[in-house]
């Protein structure tokens, strides 16, 4: 039906512009209709790129803001070395790994080796896929979920891991573990061809960067100070909540790019109304998990806490991620509150095994992502739980397994943790010699 | 003449000043403190691990006056900053050897 009215509008346009023809100085730069497809989808994949690209923005500052004031340059530094060295090991590796088309190593398991090419400019002799958009707009949209993903680790390590040590973990990370694992479903592997879904990443994205933080935490241990030998949990409380806020905000808006520019298409009206439902939809996810969590720790608590109310948004987030597009607004919401509600759960209970994550990483992007993928059953019919379940076994199994590999190389080389004395100290002044604030007393 | 220490709840600062003030006392230091006494600091909870906490914010006043006017000033403190609930402060009262004015070098009584 499509091509039919395309054809017709062709034709009658071109009846239209006969006229003009002899006159015509100027070159008739009017797109043709069948490239509209192709620059609405690639204009939506650059500027969903631009709102993912603002979640680096928004990790760097819901970190900075949840460390130490001593660790704070430290954080933002490996923030702005993780986003960059993704940037380059994803051009160099990750993306033909990820997506190899038609050039597959090992069939629906392990890509393409070699660099991302662009086309060539102006699509010169080039014959583009107009049905989807430009290799330029899906490798730059792509990218930020890969760095993404490095960003999730970074929150739960902080204020005790080595700086080299964790940027050539990212380096693995960005190159290898998580292009091999998303090629199973967006590169149509052997997940995908099992009918496993996963819409923008609770899966691909957030339980990977999750495990690949929960194996991290396990094995760095946690900061000193904060479980007793009695096994009690001793607050440290954030540098800045207002900095954490804002980051949360920042992702928030950033998620709308996340799910919004995974429907991958925005070239018929059907699909501009999807993308408007899964703007929707993630924002009540959001709303629903930051409510969930301002009520439960109220009545557990008997005060709220904000910064279980700024992980609960991200958990809905997270949640909705799995499947943005089919729920109604209410149960999107509901969805996002449970992830809410699990965050609450879950913080105390990691420091209950005495595994420290600084900024609540883990039960954020882990188990709420791990209860998105599930969730994505109630609400689209094509979903398996069995398949979902084994999707999720299976991705975690190698992220924990290629991850721990790398830890434990890299911890009996060259050391993964800081001295003690640096530790205490501050990792700003000890790896940095410089301080985020420096005309601040401590007191 | 007398030294009165006095280590009063925050948000009772601005109506001890007035009470004073009405009363004559032309002057005094405001320090902010922490400190434990009955109260003994409050549990709070952050991330759902409880933590201690074990000083609390207080004000310390400090303020010279006649040996005549101390207990006026004592009583005058302690209904105004009094809420009946358990924090509410200390008063000391000490005695004072000497005072001087620095820009004219009076001294005693007459440098209050």
């Amino acid at each position: 039906m499509f091509t039919k009215r395309t054809s017709l509008i062709a034709g009658a346009m071109a009846a239209f512009c006969l006229p003009s023809l002899g006159l015509a100085q100027a070159e008739d730069v009017t797109p043709l209709n069948g490239e509209i497809g192709f620059i609405f989808t690639t204009f939506m994949f650059l500027v969903a790129g631009f709102l993912v690209f603002w979640m680096a923005a928004g990790f760097a500052m819901l970190e900075a803001g949840l460390v130490r004031s001593k660790n704070v340059a430290m954080q933002l530094t490996k923030n702005v070395g993780l986003f960059s060295l993704a940037s380059l090991f994803y051009y160099l590796i990750g993306y033909n790994l990820m997506y190899p088309g038609d050039g597959w190593s090992i069939e629906g398991t392990l890509g393409a080796f070699g660099p991302a090419v662009l086309e060539a400019v102006g699509l010169a002799g080039e014959e583009p896929d107009l049905t989807y958009a430009s290799v330029g707009s899906d490798f730059f949209f792509q990218l930020m979920f890969c760095a993404a993903t490095a960003s999730i680790v970074s929150g739960a390590l902080a204020e005790r891991i080595k700086l080299w040590p964790f940027l050539i973990f990212t380096v693995l990370l960005t190159a290898v573990i998580y292009p091999i694992q998303a090629s199973w479903k967006w590169g149509e592997g052997f997940l995908d061809a099992m009918g496993f879904l996963d819409f923008a990443g609770s899966t691909v994205v957030h339980s990977v960067g999750g495990w690949a933080a929960l194996t991290g935490a396990i094995i760095l241990g946690p900061r000193i100070g904060k479980y007793t030998k009695e096994g009690k949990t001793i607050p440290i409380p954030g540098s800045n909540l207002t900095l954490a806020t804002l980051g949360t905000f920042i992702l928030w808006l950033g998620w709308f790019g996340f799910n919004g520019g995974s429907q991958l298409y925005m070239d018929t009206a059907g699909n501009v109304a999807d993308i408007s439902r899964i703007f929707a939809n993630t924002n009540t996810a959001a709303a629903g998990g930051a409510v969930a969590a301002l009520i439960l720790t109220q009545l557990l608590y008997k005060k709220p806490d904000l910064t279980m109310v700024l992980n609960g948004a991200l958990a809905g987030l997270v949640s909705i991620t799995a499947e943005p597009l089919t729920p109604s607004l209410g149960s999107a919401t509901l969805i996002g509150a449970v992830g809410g509600v699990i965050v609450v759960f879950a913080v105390p209970l990691l420091d209950r095994f005495k595994i420290d994550d600084v900024v609540g990483a883990i039960p954020v992007h882990l188990f709420a992502g791990i209860w998105g993928t599930i969730a994505v059953v109630f609400t689209n019919s094509d979903a398996s739980l069995g398949t979902q379940l084994y999707s999720i076994i299976v991705v975690g199994i190698f992220v924990v397994i290629a991850s721990g590999v790398v830890w434990f190389v890299l911890k009996s080389t060259m050391g993964i943790r800081v001295e003690e004395e640096d530790e205490i100290n501050g990792l700003d002044m000890a790896e940095l010699g410089m301080e985020a604030y420096p005309e601040f007393g401590r007191s | 003449m007398k030294l009165i220490i006095a280590a009063i709840k925050p948000f009772k600062l601005e109506d001890v000043r007035e009470a004073l003030t009405e009363i004559g006392v032309r002057g005094m230091m405001v320090t902010e403190i922490k400190g434990f006494g009955a109260q003994s600091g409050h549990i709070e909870i952050y991330r759902g691990a409880e933590y201690a906490v074990n000083f609390v914010p207080k004000i310390r006043l400090e303020i010279v006056v006649d040996s005549a006017s101390a207990d006026q000033v004592v009583e005058t403190i302690t209904k105004t900053a009094q809420t009946g609930k358990i924090g509410d402060g200390k008063i000391f009262v000490l005695n004072v050897e000497q005072t001087v004015r620095v820009r004219t070098g009076e001294s005693g009584s007459e440098a209050i």
